[in-house]
Order: C-alpha cells, then structure tokens, then sequence
C-alpha cells in the first residue's frame, strides 16, 4: 500500500515537474543575466521554492531595490500560501508536527491543489503519497535551476515549444475538475474579474492576491447551503 | 560563470527563504488557534483552491494572443471529458497549430 502510494506520487509530481522544468532553466537563465551567481541560484530554489516569487525577486535584485522591499515584495505574492495552509490543515491533522513543519515548506500551487483533489476524492493524504509528489516536483526544480544558470543563454524562446502554455493550462484544468464544489461558479467568476481588473490596474503579481480575494469573499457571502457545510464540518473535526 | 557566495545576497536569499515559509505555515497557525470554524470561514477556505488558481490562468488567457485563447478554450471543452495529460496534450497542439501553421 505505501509503495503504492508513493508510486502515485511519483506519477502525479514527473507531470508537474515536466511542465514546470522549463520555468526552472528560465529563472535561473534570469537570475544569473540579473547578476546571481550559481550557488545563490541554487540556494533560492532550495529555500524559497515559489517560482513566481522568485522571478519576481530576481527582477527586483537586478534593479537594485532595497534589500527589505525585495523581501517584501516576495512575501506579497507569496501571500496566497496562507490561505493554502488554513485549507490544508484539515487533511493533515494525522501528522505529526514535524511532518506538518515539512509538508508545508513544500506547499507550491500545485501541490496544494492536487492534495485538495486527492483529499476530496475520499482518499487519506499519506506522508509517502505527500513527499513523494514534493520531491518529484522539487529535485527537478533545483536540478533545472542550476542548469538554466549555467547554460542560460543557450534557451531560446520558450515559445517556439509552446512551453509558456502549459503552467495556464495545467492550473485551468484542475480548476475545472472543481466544478461540482459549492458556489463554484460564482467564486471562479469573481476571481476571474478579480485577477484580470488587478492585473491591468495593479499589476503583476498582485493580481493573485486580489483575485483570490475577489473569490473567497464571494464564498464567504453566498447563502451558506446545508448538505455541504454539515460535510465539511464534519470533515473539519476529524 | 561566478561560484561565489556573496554573504549580503544569500542572507537576502534566506530572508525572503523565511519570509516564504511564514506564508506556508501562517494558515496552519492562524486555524489551530481557533476552536472551532466559523461556517462562512469554512465556506471561504472552501473557495481557497478554484479561486487562486483561477487568478493563476486569468490573465494569462485575458493577456494572451489568439494562440493562447484558442488553446485555453480547446483544453477547456476537453477537460469537461478527458484527464488531465490529454487536455494538457490537446491545448499544448492547439498553441503549436497556432504559432506554426496559422502564424497567430
């Protein structure tokens, strides 16, 4: 059962890693153009782990910025995690404390939504399932990193390859495959207009934050239905 | 290539590495501390997953060429019935078609 387990997880994260690789070469080809030196791009995506953060982080680092504004900014789209830990919580209560310290150091946007997915699908989320998923996902992660810092300028255009499409489509389908959850379509209307109006007014990448915003105050205001708040209360306290 | 270590750079590095994980287990802190979950919080933290990531493809298809519209709505009606590494697969050629053959 658990080499099964981590079988799946292995499965499941090589998708994720594949279509993510990519931006792995590409933000180290960046960091390294902004003035990083290997290790430090190595240490970045061993310790922030959070693709757009550090784009975004490196984008600042060759502007110069102040040191606290850099951080700042990386706290800031980043933020969007706090909301993925309140949700997680509940599917990990049958780990101890420092496998919670762990599974939340590798909580990414993909990892989130396919535990939620998991989770949903009536199945345990199990520490071989959970670090095996992580670890499919973050060896390639680092490995790809370090590669694109040391051939950088040997990538072309990711477009030629029609890689820039996959991460908008891989996140597009796991939000379909929420479709039958309560108040799905107000939510995915709301954060839609939400994202896209914080997108042209605000700017990237705090157009996540207003966004899921935008969503989850909609969730928050709709007439709460009965059959699923007595699921989820329940799934709440076990 | 530089292999250096620059001390001021990795401790900005380990800060916005701190600053990151704060965000990771924020959430966790914040709901243990509660005895128990408000309904319309509940609704909320319900609405965390369709609601972020759909500000994760959003823009990318309101932003995006023809190429990027087309293959987001074909990968659309194919999620609707098939899994996931096909739908990936069919809005994937849908972007090749596009940029390749149809120079959109």
């Amino acid at each position: 059962m658990n080499r099964q387990e981590i079988v799946e997880g292995l499965k499941g994260g090589a998708i994720v890693a594949l279509s993510s690789s990519p931006f792995a070469v590409l933000f180290g080809a960046v960091a390294v153009d902004n003035g990083l030196s290997l290790p430090e791009v190595a240490l970045m995506s061993a310790t922030v782990y959070a693709g757009a953060s550090q784009l975004v982080g490196i984008e600042l680092f060759g502007q110069h910025v102040a040191a606290w504004l850099i951080v700042l900014s990386i706290f800031a789209v980043n933020f969007r995690h706090v909301l993925y830990s309140a949700a997680l919580t509940r599917y990990l209560t049958h780990f101890t404390l420092g496998q919670k310290l762990l599974a939340f150091f590798v909580l990414i946007d993909p990892q989130f939504a396919e535990t939620v997915r998991r989770a949903e699908g009536g199945r345990t989320i199990t520490l071989e399932w959970y670090l095996a998923f992580a670890a499919t996902i973050y060896v390639p992660w680092l490995t790809f990193s370090v590669i694109g810092a040391a051939f950088g300028a040997m990538i072309g255009d990711p477009r030629i390859w029609a890689i820039d499409v996959l991460l908008p489509l891989y996140f597009l389908g796991i939000v379909v495959g929420f479709r039958r959850k309560p108040n799905f379509y107000p939510v995915v209307a709301a954060s839609f207009i939400g994202s896209v109006l914080g997108y042209q007014f605000v700017g990237s990448p705090w157009h996540v934050s207003i966004g899921a915003a935008f969503g989850v105050l909609v969730a928050a205001l709709m007439p709460l239905s009965p059959p699923s708040g007595a699921k989820t209360a329940k799934a709440g306290h076990s | 290539m530089n292999f250096a270590l620059d001390p001021a750079t990795a401790w900005l590095i380990i800060a916005a590495a701190a600053a990151t994980y704060l965000t990771r287990i924020g959430g966790y802190v914040l709901i243990t501390r509660m005895s128990s979950i408000p309904p319309r919080l509940e609704a909320a933290l319900n609405a965390v997953p369709a609601a972020v990531l759909t500000t994760l493809c959003a823009p990318a298809f309101f932003n995006g060429g023809y190429d990027i519209k087309l293959a987001m709505l074909v990968a659309l009606v194919v999620s609707l019935k098939y899994p996931g590494l096909i739908m990936l697969a069919a809005g994937w050629a849908t972007a090749m078609l596009c940029r390749h053959a149809f120079g959109l």
